[in-house]
């Protein structure tokens, strides 16, 4: 792949109700700070993609209501309703294709819906949304599915939980910041099992925004560059009756292109910190399976022998996750914003020593359907 | 700095998108709801390239990339791959909770369907074998089968 950078990052505090801001006003508040943060004005853009979900948002063509705060007027401006990671992706094919520099912005306020109903939307019609499914219950069921495949048990995944709560007790934009045992989240309340109320990340408002910008002006920006090393995303089928649930086949795939990308050959070895999308705390072992981190079924040791906490080999989200601040579609491009902090050395509390090369991830759809790869690195 | 809250009252509107469709579920689908509604019968298809027996049918194979045209029929007794206890309500779901999902093989098909259980929640595990209970008054729809029951012993 062509060089190309991130030049810019940006993020609000995530939190359960921003009631001082509307859409626009968080992202023209992100689009700004990152603009900032780069050193680089609206002059160096050429590009805008932001991502945004009509339902979360109540309007249709929804990205065009936030067209002006983006920094998109005279600009070539389009939308990806979908994960940020994968509004990134865009951004960068036009980065990739001729364009200087994009914005990616995305935002949602899950306070200001009922979050299931959306969810619930994702599902097929006839055959499915009758029976009221959402993103919970179906991913109770692959949490379900993935601990009676490998006789993985709830005290096991409440680890990630008290892990991810844990480290956001040092990420100043995290929503739940918390210090949490394995009984608190046994103790929480069952929403489905085996899902209980600390096993799932909360519904977040927020707002990110990132600078993927071509290596000439990545020069012009006095931010440090964060370069592009593999992406690439991968999707399996639509009914989650047709998938087995336990093993993330999408992830597999993209994960392997990415590190192909990015001449990733042994990825525990060669990366310094994993930011995953841990909607759930069974997906983090889950997902490290798809990534190769781990055998089938064995997601759960790296945490158990500490590979992953703070102090071990492969910190895996230091910034604490989703688990601790899920603004929904905004959550992916999080993913990335806390690994270029980390490879620019500016994660303060939760810095990761020495993080040359990072992996950040997101997924789109019911259970993880679609899953985006991003393989980072702080030298070109 | 004086907090805004103190100066200004804070405004909400509510609202909703509303919009009624009338989705028409195609030939494949027709034919599946037709038997559910008539015959009280779960119809599924076969690709004649993998051999994979959708349920619901498909028209076509994504994995193939072919036409579907081998119909059978599959249940209505399965096995459950897996399953979760609900413990929270809102409105689009047809039962109270707590009831339970069920992702449920039924017997000949090679694919689990997504339905409800909503007694004997207690008794369920993977691997328990179901059957399907179709609703009196049918329409047309996944909902003419009520719910899965549990199979006593299994
Ligand atoms: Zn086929």
């Amino acid at each position: 792949m062509n060089d190309v950078a991130i030049a810019g990052v940006a993020q609000t505090g995530h939190e359960s109700r921003k009631d001082n801001m509307i859409y626009a006003d968080m992202v023209f508040d992100v689009v700004t700070s990152a603009l900032e943060d780069a050193g680089l004005t609206l002059d160096d853009i050429d590009s805008v993609v932001t991502v945004s979900n009509d339902f979360l948002d109540g309007r249709t063509i929804s990205g065009m209501a936030v067209g002006d705060a983006s920094g998109g007027q005279d600009k070539n401006i389009s939308t990806v309703e979908g994960d940020g990671t994968f509004g990134a992706f865009y951004g960068l094919m036009r980065v990739l294709s001729g364009y200087g520099a994009s914005i990616v912005v995305a935002h949602s306020k899950g306070s200001e819906c009922d979050i299931r109903y959306v969810t619930n939307g994702m599902f097929d019609p006839i055959y499915q949304r009758l029976l009221g499914i959402e993103a919970i219950s179906a991913s109770a069921m692959q949490a379900g599915e993935y601990m009676q495949r490998y006789g993985v048990s709830e005290e096991q995944l409440a680890a990630v939980s008290v892990k991810n709560h844990g480290n956001a007790r040092n990420n100043p934009y995290a929503h739940l910041p918390m210090d949490i045992s394995i009984d608190d989240v046994m103790k929480s309340r069952p929403i489905a099992d085996p899902l209980k109320k600390l096993d799932c990340g909360p519904v977040s408002d927020g707002a990110a925004a990132i600078i993927i910008a071509s290596p000439e002006i990545a020069a012009k920006a006095t931010s440090t560059p964060v370069w592009v090393k593999g992406v690439a995303h991968c999707a399996e089928d639509y009914m989650i009756g047709d998938r087995d649930l336990a093993v993330p086949v999408a992830l597999k795939d993209a994960a392997r292109r990415a590190y192909d990308m990015a001449g990733i050959k042994n990825p525990a070895e060669e990366l310094d910190l994993v930011e995953l999308y841990d909607a759930f705390s069974y997906m983090e072992p889950l997902w490290l399976e798809g990534l190769g981190l781990a055998e089938a079924g064995k997601g759960m040791s790296l945490l158990e022998k500490g590979v992953t906490t703070m102090e071990g080999s492969l910190p895996v989200n230091p910034s604490g996750g989703v688990l601790s601040s899920h603004p929904v579609l905004v959550a992916g491009l999080v993913r990335i914003i806390e690994s270029v902090l980390q490879l620019r050395g500016q994660a303060g509390e939760r810095q990761v020593k020495n993080a040359t090369s990072a992996l950040a991830h997101g997924i789109n759809g019911p259970c993880g359907q679609s899953h985006c790869v991003w393989i980072l690195n702080k030298d070109k | 700095m004086e907090n805004w809250k103190d100066t200004v009252e804070i405004i909400t509107q509510e609202g909703q998108i509303a919009v009624p469709y009338t989705w028409w579920v195609g030939d494949t689908g027709s034919r599946f709801l037709m038997a559910l509604r008539d015959e009280k019968k779960i119809l599924a298809n076969r690709c004649s390239e993998c051999g994979k027996v959708y349920v619901p049918p498909r028209k076509n194979c994504g994995q193939c990339f072919v036409d579907i045209d081998d119909w059978t029929e599959v249940g209505p007794e399965g096995t459950v791959e897996t399953f979760t206890i609900v413990h929270f309500n809102y409105p689009v779901q047809p039962v109270k909770a707590p009831f339970a999902y069920v992702l449920v093989k039924l017997d000949g098909a090679d694919v689990s369907l997504l339905h409800l259980v909503r007694d004997d929640i207690e008794k369920l595990g993977k691997g328990s074998r179901v059957v399907a209970r179709f609703s009196e008054n049918r329409t047309g729809s996944i909902l003419d089968i009520d719910s899965f029951q549990v199979i006593e012993g299994k």
